[in-house]
């Protein structure tokens, strides 16, 4: 037991120290919110207290976070949770009849019509319903069953409980799990707290970052010499990256996954934010189905969906859903007895969640303001696309994939060996450093591309696309300004 | 084999395997053989081959029941457990017109006051439109002090929404406002904003707490002190963690109050196979419902001391006080009122809810936790921890604003607010008065009186007759009992093994939450049933 002196008094060490805590723990890194953000948000704090600094306000690009960005919440969703959250109001004419009908059906599938009661632990059975019909809907009729879609507190949760199930072995049969490099980083957080091998597969920035079955398979072969491969994760839409997947690609991954007998775990987040021309969503789903009963019977498949992004950008309710394809039913009740201890996902985000599915028809009186909202926000959202590609692609030293979906860019940046040297000096990695001192001369907070990993050598940068055109002009002129100036200072 | 009778044979052994493996072995070590001989097929990518269906040979799956994580396996709730689940089949095959001995199912199992009719305390629920769709701001009906709490909240919000990302560990309005509840409820003893984390419910801070403190392995590997009977959210985390569960003993006799003298009998008991570092209590009580008195939690803090343990009180029943004599005391207001000697060192984190209480808010899940003397670098690997998962729901975060800054004296809606705020805890003292005497008049049902939180956890005499026809079907006898139950009477309660008991003892939990009249409707079936089966099993 550690004992140490302070000020002549024996002081026994804590109980619960950096030594003995958990040790997986430790391993967790989630640079979306890391250091960076922590910077931020200090030089915030400094400029409300009068502290002088180059420039006004903290842009914080790091996160997709589009309310925060100023983007408008769907005033229908708002109406109906409204509605909701004090049913009074069910009285009150200046609602729509379309949102009071929404909110009464909501509240009556309620235990004792209130939001404030807890739910099955699978989620409410009505919103589960009108999720299998929008996932019918978009995958032109593939059946979906609602006893298969589990409502989640944000995809984060489901991917996390996923995951968790498909742990197991030690040693070489531990349990490995593939995800892209670049990647969204929950995938390597989770897999650090689970203890589980991450095995990763590198997209192709030559080739639009897309997703190549030879890596795949290079990759699978190098992890089988020290861990058991069972998972194969693909962001579609990605994240960070932005790609959109081509049929052909899924119809390819799908048949790895089959031949190489791996669980495949599908995050649609993003599934309405395509932009690019010629690009498309295709659900996995979907292709696995027309992919015929040899592959729609056989591979186990999780997809997952949020109401934190597309048009809606919720983050705040983590509501989100999972749909499992072909799961063992034992291992479904074990994952049903599992969500049952946390009791249930936040039911405001289930609300939230069923209007996402089921938002207003043709025919009811919100239509016509829903779809103009809903339209400006994914027009100005390819705007913006189109322009944070443009502007980059301009400048020497930094070049830029087309952001053909998702909300976020995910540039190449060039740093010179001198740069590179200082930020060794500085013992950091060095596209923190470039964004540390982005954040410091700019007041423009961005993800270093060593959180999200990145082929060694190379150096990247995530920035979301969501702030608004005008002050997103800005932010790409500045951070043009800014890299023009690094690279003169470390040439 | 089929499927179904398999999980039930595996949910009736893992009870007990849960407290055996816990106790004896790592739980990543006990593959059985065919889960490793399929783990290293599949490894070399040749899964294996499974019978022949029609001629055309089928894989196995990825994921079986043999090749999942086997602590999750582990995992047991009881309070969402398979009486539950018959329950909601009862429902449905009601509302299908089917024939039963009762009209409807009343779930008594879980503490989820909206569900039993308690109606939503109408400021807070004012407040929660208003920051959903701020344009209600210039409605004139609207109080002006629901507005201003929802103007503060929204500005709290990136982009004044509250469909914003927060900050990681809550709204730093909202801490502020947690701290200074927290010290108004403490007499003064001051509290920091940055050692409160907002949660997903109490539930999330719990299982974060302990993931935390998880670390070893075979004997060195941490060891987490819980009462029996516990809530079963304990166990279950503990499993799943791969923690060893130490259980201390609660004393029924004594109106289920606790006892140093078993907290060390259990402690040193546990030093011997694993690590003993955290003990959790429950005050007052889930399942028992007893409010501790000063003078224990003034000892628990000192062995706590003494031992080396990092306590974590789950206060989430702090409102939930009914008995005459009783208080509720926080173990930190205690904690301090020891002097420095205690206060600089003592390791505790304490959880509260939106979920209990007066306001019964479990679907928002709201709730947060104060941690106290904890180490500078636990803390910041605590706030990396929380980020990943983003942020808990904000509608719960503005919730648990107004819980702990509810209207003020002079405030339009104080008056209103009390008066609801008033009636629910009144009439929820008049059920635990209620169900204590009314259980206590039935012969083999012995209660005590439910000082405290929202349940009530009478004893049940259980015939060796009818232990035997249990232990023939194959089920605990209070699981049993609990199914019997519900068949016959459509109550559903859970049995007391999902919450631990003294062997030979048996139990069922009850809420006091149904209305009154229907509280007193569903007690007098209980009695009328145990009568019964007591006859039957004579």
């Amino acid at each position: 037991m550690s004992q140490q002196t302070v000020n002549g008094v024996p002081s026994r060490g804590k109980v619960l120290t950096l030594d003995n805590m958990n040790p997986n723990v430790k391993r967790v890194e989630y640079a979306v919110r890391g250091p960076i953000v922590q910077r931020a948000v200090q030089i915030e704090k400094e400029l409300k207290e009068g502290v002088k600094k180059p420039f006004s306000e903290v842009i914080k690009a790091n996160i997709g976070d589009a309310h925060a960005m100023g983007q408008k919440p769907i005033t229908f969703l708002r109406q109906v949770l409204a509605l909701c959250s004090y049913p009074e109001l069910l009285e009150d004419n200046k609602f729509p009849e379309d949102a009071k009908k929404r909110a009464k059906r909501i509240l009556q599938a309620c235990g004792g019509h209130s939001i404030g009661a807890y739910s099955a632990s699978q989620g409410i059975e009505c919103v589960r319903q009108d999720v299998a019909r929008y996932i019918e809907k978009r995958d032109g009729g593939i059946s979906s069953n609602p006893d298969n879609i589990y409502l989640s507190t944000g995809a984060s949760d489901a991917i996390v409980t996923m995951l968790k199930l498909l742990v197991c072995g030690e040693g070489r049969d531990r349990t490995g799990v593939m995800i892209s490099i670049p990647q969204y980083p929950l995938y390597s957080a989770a897999l650090a707290d689970l203890g589980a091998v991450q095995v990763s597969y590198y997209l192709d920035e030559d080739k639009c970052w897309s997703l190549d079955v030879a890596e795949l398979r290079r990759s699978l072969n190098a992890a089988r010499q020290h861990c058991n491969p069972r998972v194969l994760c693909i962001i579609n839409p990605g994240n960070p990256t932005g790609q959109v997947q081509s049929r052909q690609c899924i119809e390819d991954v799908i048949r790895f996954a089959k031949e190489e007998h791996l669980f495949l775990m599908a995050d649609e987040v993003y599934q309405d934010n395509v932009y690019a021309e010629g690009c498309k969503f295709h659900s996995f789903k979907k292709v696995l189905f027309e992919m015929g009963p040899e592959y729609s019977s056989t591979v186990e498949m999780a997809s997952f969906h949020s109401t934190s992004k597309c048009y809606m950008g919720e983050c705040g309710f983590r509501g989100g859903y999972m749909e499992i394809i072909n799961m063992d039913p034992e291992v479904k009740a074990q994952l049903t007895k599992l969500v049952s201890v946390r009791l249930c996902p936040p039911v405001p985000g289930q609300a939230l969640l069923d209007l996402v599915v089921n938002p207003p028809q043709p025919d009811e009186p919100s239509y016509t303001t829903f779809m103009k909202e809903r339209t400006v926000v994914l027009a100005d959202l390819a705007e913006k696309a189109r322009l944070t590609e443009q502007i980059f692609n301009k400048v020497p030293g930094i070049t830029c994939n087309p952001v053909q979906g998702a909300m976020y860019t995910f540039p190449r940046i060039t740093l010179s060996q001198k740069a590179i040297d200082k930020a060794k000096e500085e013992g950091q990695v060095p596209d923190m450093f470039y964004c540390m001192k982005l954040l410091e001369e700019e007041g423009i907070c961005l993800v270093p591309g060593s959180g999200f990993g990145q082929r060694e050598g190379t150096f990247h940068f995530r920035m979301t696309i969501l702030p608004p055109t005008e002050k997103l002009k800005v932010v790409l002129h500045k951070i043009s300004e800014f890299h023009l100036r690094f690279t003169q200072e470390f040439s | 084999m089929c499927a179904g009778n398999k999980l039930q044979n595996f949910r009736v052994k893992s009870l007990v395997s849960v407290m055996v493996c816990s106790l004896t072995s790592h739980p990543l070590s006990s593959s059985p053989g065919r889960a490793l001989s399929s783990l290293s097929a599949t490894r070399r990518g040749l899964p294996k081959e499974k019978m022949s269906e029609n001629g055309v040979s089928s894989r196995a799956k990825v994921l079986t029941i043999d090749t999942m994580n086997p602590t999750v396996k582990k995992v047991e709730y009881a309070v969402r457990g398979p009486i539950v689940q018959r329950a909601v089949e009862l429902e449905r095959e009601l509302s299908e017109g089917i024939k039963k001995p009762f009209a409807e199912v009343i779930k008594a199992n879980i503490g989820d006051a909206h569900a039993m009719g308690q109606q939503p305390i109408t400021f807070f629920r004012q407040v929660l439109a208003l920051c959903s769709y701020p344009e209600l701001l210039n409605d004139s009906t609207f109080p002006e002090d629901a507005k201003s709490r929802a103007r503060r909240i929204l500005q709290s919000c990136g982009g004044n929404s509250m469909g914003s990302y927060s900050a990681s560990q809550g709204i730093d309005s909202v801490r502020q406002d947690v701290a200074r509840y927290i010290e108004r409820r403490d007499g003064g003893v001051p509290c920091d904003p940055d050692n409160i984390y907002l949660t997903t419910g109490a539930s999330d801070g719990i299982v974060t707490m302990l993931k935390l403190l998880v670390c070893g392995e075979g004997a060195t590997r941490t060891g987490v002190m819980i009462s029996i009977p516990q809530y079963p959210l304990y166990s279950a985390a503990l499993a799943e963690l791969g923690a060893v569960q130490i259980n201390y003993y609660l004393n029924e006799e004594k109106c289920w109050s606790m006892d140093i003298s078993e907290l060390q009998r259990a402690l040193d008991e546990a030093r011997r196979h694993c690590n003993p570092r955290a003990l959790c209590i429950i005050n007052p009580g889930n399942p028992t419902g007893q409010v501790q008195s000063r003078q224990c939690i003034e000892d628990v803090i000192r062995f706590a001391a003494k031992e080396r343990l990092f306590l974590m009180a789950d206060e989430v029943y702090q409102d939930n006080v009914y008995a005459d004599g009783c208080q509720f005391h926080s173990f930190k207001k205690v904690l301090f009122e020891m002097g420095p000697e205690y206060s600089n060192t003592v390791e505790l984190v304490s959880f509260h809810s939106t979920s209990k209480c007066y306001m019964g808010e479990c679907g928002f899940r709201g709730g947060y936790m104060e941690i106290i003397n904890m180490d500078n670098e636990v803390k910041a690997q605590l706030t990396k921890l929380v980020s990943v998962r983003l942020c808990p729901p904000v509608p719960g975060q503005a919730l648990m604003d107004l819980v702990v800054n509810p209207p003020q004296p002079g405030e339009p809606s104080y008056e209103n607010f009390i008066k609801e705020r008033t009636a629910t805890l009144s009439a929820l003292a008049e059920k635990a008065k209620l169900t204590e005497q009314v259980l206590n008049t039935v012969q083999g049902i012995s209660c005590n009186p439910v000082q405290g939180a929202m349940y009530s956890f009478p004893r049940i005499t259980i015939s060796a007759k009818a232990v035997k026809e249990a232990t023939d079907k194959g089920q605990q006898p209070d699981m049993f009992y609990c199914m019997k139950m519900l068949e016959e009477t459509g109550i559903c309660l859970v049995p007391g093994s999902g919450f631990g008991q003294k062997d030979g003892t048996y139990h069922f939990r009850m809420t006091i939450l149904p209305p009154t009249d229907k509280l007193k409707i569903l007690l007098n079936k209980v009695k009328e049933f145990h009568q019964k089966f007591t006859q039957q099993y004579t």
